[in-house]
């Protein structure tokens, strides 16, 4: 693979700061079937961007072109100002992910699948990256136990803990609390809001549940056939559409599409 | 362009180190097959050289073929079964959606080989020489040469193979344990390429193996190695090499054109 040579990044907060994620004119069609239909959208740095949608919108197409395991049929996908598409390792040793069905090596021990991804995202002093990163997400006792025979919502959390070891400026969640108690999932929350907090990087975000989105989300984006319909605050979005909370917004979205598209 | 970075290959290396480590039944099959088959090749070599007056030492040239042949089988395996590891662990979206690049993912693969072959080779070295009697003193240094045109191969084959299953989804695999077996009669392990039938010699002739085993035979006859034929074969195993990586490199690029990394074990792309 050549890659294009890099262009320096603009240092943090200044005003030529490009935004973590910028996604111009996405557009994936699978034979007849257009998945994701010319979208566009920033994720900031500091930000959390929810991508909501019914099943089919269009959100895991969306995170796999960003990802880089899915080449779009038009647009372009920048990081920190870097196409993806010219500086593939350079763009990818910025970004992480976890997503429910993409489940880390279950025959390798917690540990050893935390080494293995820390090398190849060139994690620097990836021992203490390591024990750090197993007591921070509750893993200690899990070092070396492999990953196949843990929980769903202990390999959530593995997942979740890879996905934080090259302190990444884009993460890439995929419904990350799907399969996690509502204690652990708030403190999965509360950990992915201190990254975005932090001011380092920016998260995007997809979750079938409108509560965690209200409670994380800075900004949210509903898909619908591959299109952005509704853009905006997770707190505002319902009333400027005359709903009473998000899930109302939701099921409108996922069942009378038409509806919001007039309004 | 960003360069290659030796600790990401180590990655791949170390994550197969691991599961060989913890795993009989990864490390058994590194040594016992062909274990097995030195013995009954070095029967069968025994009885033969018994029953019949051959000019020649038939344990070096039977056994010895077989040796080699299972060397090079022992290799592409090595890439392959490192490769199938990332299948059957669905491991492919975390792989793909990593800073590995292609060429640090197959040179992880292609190291892990080259320490499981070796195994494999010092286990049949060590029954074929203190069983059989085995000796490579006849073929002196050009024993290098051969070794190495079949490991190029081998890994070549290797590479297809995982190429071949990247495209056709996990089930493809059951394609690709056949290859050597389905090659070894162009390949000329056992008899010259002057054997075969007329339409079956240019593909003997496109084979580096083929070329390893007509040196084996011409030294073991007395006559000097065919320099000019080894020197073919080891450039078109180069050759070989290169064109695997190419194969392996497209289908990559259609797997990410078309989803099929990110819907693999669906094997929704056909």
């Amino acid at each position: 693979m050549s890659e294009a040579s890099i262009p320096s990044v603009p240092a943090a907060g200044s005003a030529a700061e490009p935004a973590v994620l910028a996604a111009e004119g996405l557009r994936k069609a699978y034979g007849a079937v257009i998945a994701v239909d010319g979208i566009s959208f920033r994720v900031r740095r500091g930000e959390i961007v929810g991508l909501l949608g019914p099943n089919g919108a269009g959100k895991t197409t969306t995170i796999n072109m960003v990802l880089g395991v899915l080449a779009p049929d038009a647009g372009r996908v920048t990081v920190e100002g870097l196409d993806l598409a010219a500086h593939r390792t350079a763009v990818l040793e910025r970004i992480n992910f976890a997503a429910v069905y993409s489940p880390l090596p279950g025959n390798l021990t917690v540990a050893q699948n935390l080494r293995v991804f820390g090398m190849i995202y060139g994690v620097a002093r990836l021992s203490e990256r390591i024990a750090e990163l197993l007591e921070q997400y509750d893993l200690v006792r899990f070092r070396d136990t492999k990953s196949g025979v843990l929980s769903s919502g202990e390999q959530t959390r593995l997942s979740l803990a890879k996905a934080m070891l090259n302190r990444p400026r884009l993460l890439l969640l995929d419904e990350p609390t799907a399969s996690l108690d509502p204690a652990t999932a708030r403190d999965m929350r509360e950990r992915i809001r201190r990254f975005a907090t932090a001011g380092t990087g920016g998260a995007l975000w997809t979750s079938h549940n409108m509560h965690e989105v209200v409670e994380v989300c800075d900004r949210v984006l509903f898909l619908s056939r591959g299109r952005i319909l509704l853009e905006g605050d997770p707190r505002a979005l319902p009333a400027e559409h005359g709903k009473a909370d998000l899930e109302e917004l939701f099921i409108t979205v996922a069942r009378e599409p038409l509806s919001l598209e007039r309004s | 362009m960003s360069p290659v970075r030796p600790r990401r290959v180590a990655a791949v290396v170390l994550r197969h180190f691991y599961l060989i480590r913890g795993s009989l039944s990864r490390v058994f099959p590194l040594f016992v097959w062909v274990g097995i088959d030195m013995v009954l090749w070095g029967f069968i070599s025994r009885y033969l050289a018994a029953a019949g007056g051959f000019r020649f030492s038939l344990v070096t040239a039977l056994l010895g073929a077989v040796l080699l042949w299972d060397f090079q089988a022992r290799v592409m395996q090595g890439v392959t079964m490192a490769f199938f590891e990332d299948v059957w662990s669905r491991n492919f979206l975390n792989v793909f959606a990593s800073p590995l690049r292609l060429s640090e993912y197959l040179g992880g693969l292609v190291l892990s080989s080259i320490a499981t072959s070796a195994v494999g080779l010092a286990v049949m070295l060590v029954v074929a020489v203190a069983a059989f009697g085995l000796s490579y003193a006849a073929y002196g240094v050009l024993l290098a040469a051969f070794l190495l045109v079949l490991f190029l191969f081998g890994i070549a084959l290797g590479i297809v193979g995982s190429a071949v299953v990247l495209r056709l989804g996990p089930a493809a695999e059951w394609f690709i344990w056949p290859i050597p077996a389905v090659l070894s009669p162009f390949a000329c392990v056992f008899y010259p390429l002057a054997t075969l039938p007329g339409w079956m010699r240019p593909v003997a002739r496109v084979l580096p193996p083929s070329y390893v085993f007509e040196g084996m035979r011409a030294i073991l006859a007395g006559v000097p190695a065919p320099a000019a034929g080894l020197a073919a074969g080891a450039a078109l195993a180069a050759v070989d090499v290169l064109l695997a990586c190419w194969l392996f490199r497209g289908v990559h690029r259609y797997a990410v054109r078309t989803g099929l990394i990110a819907r693999y074990a669906a094997e929704s792309v056909s």
